[in-house]
């Protein structure tokens, strides 16, 4: 159906977005390869010159580094953990007869629409404040000391505020997965005689699969990434700095631009090896 | 569902979801609770609930105070702006992919998708540079491009998956009466993409309003939205809680909203069309 002349006219349809994007990937990204080997200090003499791999060097052995890693590599693997887990059995449960199921949704999936900075300074200020907040009051009920969570507990806390923001994205993935399932397969099963555990285990989590995997990636790639929850919390002390607030932190407030650019291109890195996992199954798809 | 459930098992299915639905919606309505009372309420010991003195008060200091409007315009004039320079740089784009697609688009979508990866901390100072060169550092334009790039890869993505659904045969059969390409896709294609549009922007929107990396450092007093005019909540000064919930709410409520007509489409705008 396509003529020659369409086939132009679509191409340059087409150049606007290519052109934009491929300028918005390519020019950043070469700059900051570009001062990734320099010396670069702009409010200390700027431009210092060339130094190979020094910053690269600098930034993978200064001391900041391996904490930083640990602490995203805990910021992940722990709201992956709960919003996976939490989420599967939230979409079952909402996959489930009962009424007011429309309403249910709404409020399951409400936080997800909640501004982070919003949600970090609620979750902050009126339930984690170890004197006025919610928490502090009822542990008090239940005559505790009240913890101080974004000091005492600051992974913790920042786990539960980002798990909090993407449960219900979580859910609602999975909960359109559970959608598509054939009814008709549980029940037979359950007319086999199949137990509730096995019925999961056998047919819905298998089921599953796919959704569960594009959450983990797609998730993934956004806490890799994490900024304004740790930016008005914790400003990265108490162990949760992580690499995206590491380099943050230097390159804007100790405007050591090299050192930041290195540990950038570090991050570019590691969030290309996430996606091409998921664009493997994003092009799988597109062929169906 | 074919299956007879029980009324006790129904009971118990909603008794349960409902729990955990108000559980988790709890900090919202804690926050919207809160900005209806005086600030000595807020923090009473122990907290009180619903009886309370209800008060319009934290509304009126905050926008008396801060200067509310303004960080609300800059959000409507961002997240709005950059959806609509989006767009139209994305239909064509979207359009050209799905009805005259070649050998390669599918690899363009894949790139395309590729520069959303892109960890925003990766590219920070050179964005930073660029903007201060071009006298763009808190100014609504350069956040309103930035938000419009990096969102943009989402909304060729939705648009394409949504112009896809749009059948060949009637763009042919219009073609067969006669149509021009002009009329073709005045009266034929524009009809049928329009809620397709409309779920893209809605969704945009939202990721744009709360787009919370670029907002909070290209701006500063002028060109700052209401995430980073909540941001500036962190460091406060006396008692605050009830004045924090009262500009929270203000700043969530038109989301929230918007939020829970886009269920569906979010679904299908953040998996990139993985998961149907």
């Amino acid at each position: 159906m396509a003529t020659k002349a369409s086939r132009s006219a679509a191409r340059l349809m087409m150049a606007p977005a290519v052109i934009l994007l491929l300028g918005w990937m390519l020019v950043p990204l070469c700059m900051t390869l570009y001062f990734s080997f320099k010396k670069y200090l702009p409010l200390r003499g700027g431009d210092l010159g060339w130094v190979g791999f020094d910053n690269y060097v600098r930034f993978f052995s200064s001391s900041a580094f391996w904490p930083s890693v640990i602490a995203t590599l805990v910021i992940v693997g722990g709201v992956l953990a709960i919003t996976v887990v939490f989420g599967i059995l939230l979409a079952i449960l909402l996959d489930q007869p009962m009424w007011g199921q429309g309403i249910v949704r709404i409020l399951v999936i409400a936080p997800f629409f909640v501004m982070p900075t919003v949600s970090a300074l609620v979750w902050k200020n009126m339930f984690m404040d170890p004197v006025n907040g919610l928490f502090a009051h009822l542990w008090k009920f239940f005559g505790a000391a009240p913890i101080e969570w974004l000091s005492q507990a600051s992974m913790t806390s920042i786990v539960i505020i980002v798990a909090w923001q993407w449960l219900p994205f979580a859910t609602l993935i999975l909960l359109t997965a559970i959608q598509s399932l054939d009814s008709e397969q549980l029940e037979a099963a359950e007319m086999d005689g199949a137990p509730p555990l096995s019925r999961f285990g056998y047919i819905t989590l298998p089921h599953l699969n796919r959704a569960i995997t594009v959450v983990v990636l797609i998730q993934t790639i956004f806490l890799l990434s994490i900024f304004a929850e740790i930016f008005v919390t914790t400003q990265g002390s108490f162990g949760t700095k992580t690499l995206t607030y590491l380099i943050y932190q230097r390159v804007l407030e100790s405007q050591n631009v090299g050192l930041g650019s290195a540990g950038g291109i570090f991050a570019v890195i590691l969030a290309n090896i996430v996606a091409i996992f998921l664009m493997r199954i994003v092009g799988k798809n597109l062929d169906a | 569902m074919a299956r007879n459930v029980t009324t006790q098992r129904k009971i118990v299915n909603t008794v349960l979801a409902w729990g955990i639905g108000l559980l988790i919606f709890f900090p919202i309505l804690w926050t919207i609770l809160t900005s209806f009372k005086s600030e000595a309420t807020a923090i009473a010991d122990p907290p009180v609930f619903l009886f309370f003195d209800w008060t319009l008060d934290n509304y009126r200091v905050v926008q008396e105070r801060s200067d509310y409007m303004r960080f609300l315009w800059n959000s409507v004039i961002i997240a709005g702006g950059s959806t609509l320079l989006g767009i139209i740089v994305a239909v064509p784009a979207a359009w050209s992919m799905a009805f005259v697609p070649s050998a390669r688009t599918k690899d363009i979508l894949l790139w395309m998708l590729s520069t959303k990866m892109l960890p925003a901390v990766g590219v920070l100072y050179p964005i930073y540079l660029i903007f201060i060169k071009m006298g763009l550092l808190d100014s609504r334009v350069g956040l309103t491009v930035v938000l419009m790039l990096i969102n943009l890869p989402i909304i060729i993505w939705m648009l394409y998956t949504y112009f896809r659904e749009i059948p060949g045969e009637i763009l042919e059969a219009a073609r067969m009466d006669g149509a021009s390409l002009k009329e073709e896709i005045l009266y034929v294609l524009t009809p049928m993409a329009v809620p397709g549009i409309a779920s893209t922007v809605l969704l945009n929107i939202i990721l744009a309003w709360n787009e919370a990396f670029w907002t909070l450092n290209l701006t500063a007093a002028k060109a700052a939205p209401l995430t980073a005019f909540i941001a500036s909540y962190s460091s406060p000064e006396g008692l605050f809680y009830a004045k924090l919930s009262a500009a929270s709410t203000m700043a969530i409520a038109p989301i929230l909203i918007l939020g829970w007509f886009s269920q569906k489409q979010l679904v299908r705008g953040l998996t990139f069309g993985a998961v149907k």
